[in-house]
């Protein structure tokens, strides 16, 4: 049986040569929605912190995951909106 | 039940992959942040079906504390303050990166599990801090300079000494826990200690890189839970901020670890004669070659974000056009305070994307530009760049604004700009000084057309 360090390492070799592959397809022009998009991506920790706070149990770890929960919030929330207004302002000439 | 979960996970990051692949094109974009959304919104649906989780109340309260804070922000920023807005994110993620990592702390954590809460903490921490710094620093609330003191290098050196120094011993002896509390303090003093000595000019680079650090937080972070979804998204983050780190600091010509510790800008001045005469013109004059020119670039730059100029600026190009010119707008990947920032300001004002030229696309074309219209922009244009080895930005790519047949140089006074490097294109012979106001000589240039 393989560690599943092992796996996720793999996982994390792979990912990083297609995050590479993928942005430097994209053009200069959309630069700052990437970064904010990529805030919003980054707020996946959300994830990890939902299980942490849920424990029902009232110890420090379930309050650090609670307020993990609200600030990758601000991100995912706020990432994805401030993107899309954005991403709405960028228009093809004549349309 | 958990291989729904993590099948479920696989599903987002299929998503997150091709929202990111959409956001290659401006034409698909908006769509490709719709599916990465659709992406989120089902890896946190799977993560609330975990057994493990007994109470949702701090969850929900979480949620909807920081759901409001992050709508409201994303509602109300101002397009010329995107910098501070993406600083303050990053920052965010960074420390949410550090609670998790911290929480993950359990008395039967292995070695690799303990690195990775160290690194997590690590990381996370110096990102929350170093952002805020560069949320100081942008929004003006702090002074934007470089801040450099004697024995920098040594304070710095021990710190490093220090954080890997408590990280080695936590590793080793978890169960005590001042080191974990040394490694959270001194990982938070060493984000400011590492973006104070950073000027303001230099901030496009360091946003785009703790914009990687947030990426790499949540990517260790994954690992101390043993979690996929964070890995993968996390590491697509972090490579966005590696990839504009380094775009940035090619467009600026320098070297990473130039930008993060020399304290370029930090008030040293250069003595090259610059020779001829500066030629102002006013509005009118301005007008009556406007008028007569066919083809017409517009260079922007920070100060026609710090003039909230781009709206008339967009106005000015309409009229232009409707007289017969062609116009086209120049963009220099280092313009502005963070990538991208000139693009989403003249996108903001109705500026259609496609007039919208990289620097490679617009130099070539520039010997058979009229009139070149340089607003609140310094060095990227600066032709001693290309041609003053002595100068400090000698190397860096500019746009070649002097090559067109006249040159307006839209500038509040002769100070010279960041670094106080002497700019010789205000003294060409085809250049011409519109003093004032950005935002007011635009305008004012309008009102003559109309």
């Amino acid at each position: 049986m393989v560690a599943s360090e092992v796996f996720l390492t793999f996982i994390l070799m792979l990912s990083i040569f297609l995050g590479f592959e993928l942005i430097t397809k994209v053009p200069a022009t959309l630069h700052t929605p990437l970064m904010s998009g990529a805030n919003a991506i980054s707020g996946i920790t959300v994830v990890g912190a939902i299980s942490l706070a849920g424990t029902g149990q009232q110890d420090l770890a379930n309050w650090l995951g609670a307020g993990a929960v609200a600030l990758a919030s601000i991100n995912v929330v706020g990432g994805y909106l401030v993107t899309d207004r954005m991403l709405a302002m960028f228009k093809k000439k004549g349309s | 039940m958990d291989n729904v979960i993590q099948f479920s996970f696989v599903l987002s990051a299929g998503l997150f992959i091709y929202g990111l692949k959409m956001l290659g094109s401006p034409a698909t974009a908006r769509r490709g942040n719709t599916i990465s959304s659709l992406g989120m919104l089902l890896a946190v649906v799977a993560a609330l079906l975990d057994q493990g989780i007994v109470d949702y109340q701090w969850i929900a309260i979480g949620f909807i504390v920081g759901g409001a804070i992050g709508a409201a922000a994303a509602r109300l920023v101002q397009m010329t303050s995107m910098p501070e807005m993406v600083a303050l994110f990053n920052g965010f993620g960074g420390m949410a990166s550090l609670l998790v990592g911290w929480a993950a702390l359990s008395p039967q954590a292995e070695t690799f599990t303990l690195v990775t809460i160290a690194l997590s903490i690590l990381i996370g921490g110096v990102t929350f801090t170093g952002s805020l710094v560069a949320y100081g620093k942008l929004s003006e609330t702090i002074g934007s300079g470089a801040v450099l003191f004697a024995g920098q290098q040594v304070v710095n050196s021990l710190l490093v000494l220090g954080i890997v120094g408590g990280a080695v011993m936590f590793c080793i002896d978890p169960a005590q826990m001042q080191w974990l509390y040394m490694v959270i303090c001194l990982s938070l003093v060493f984000g400011v200690m590492a973006v104070i000595p950073i000027g303001g000019a230099d901030m496009p680079v360091v946003i785009s890189l703790l914009n990687s650090y947030s990426g790499l937080a949540a990517c260790a972070a994954g690992f101390a839970i043993d979690n996929n979804i964070l890995i993968v998204a996390g590491s697509l983050v972090g490579a966005s901020g590696i990839i504009l780190t380094q775009i940035m600091c090619k467009a600026m010509n320098r070297s990473l670890s130039n930008v993060l510790f020399s304290g370029f800008g930090s008030g040293k001045t250069e003595t090259t004669e610059v020779e001829g005469e500066i030629k102002p013109i006013n509005v009118e004059d301005a007008y009556y070659v406007l008028e007569a020119a066919s083809s017409v670039a517009i260079i922007p730059g920070y100060g026609m974000a710090v003039a909230q100029a781009q709206h008339v600026v967009k106005e000015l190009g309409e009229l232009l056009e409707s007289n017969g010119a062609e116009v086209s707008f120049g963009i220099h990947p280092v313009a502005g305070r963070m990538p991208g920032h000139m693009n989403v300001l003249l996108a903001e004002a109705d500026v259609p994307y496609d007039q919208l030229l990289e620097m490679d696309e617009i130099n070539p074309r520039m010997e058979t530009v009229d009139v070149a219209i340089v607003i609140g922009a310094n060095d990227v244009v600066n032709p001693a760049a290309r041609d003053i080895e002595s100068s400090p930005i000698y190397g860096m790519p500019v746009i070649n604004v002097d090559q067109a047949r006249t040159v307006f140089v839209l500038k509040r006074s002769m100070a010279s700009g960041f670094a106080g490097i002497e700019n010789p294109l205000f003294y060409k012979d085809n250049t011409r000084m519109l003093f004032g106001d950005a935002k007011e000589s635009i305008g004012g240039l309008v009102r003559e057309f109309s």
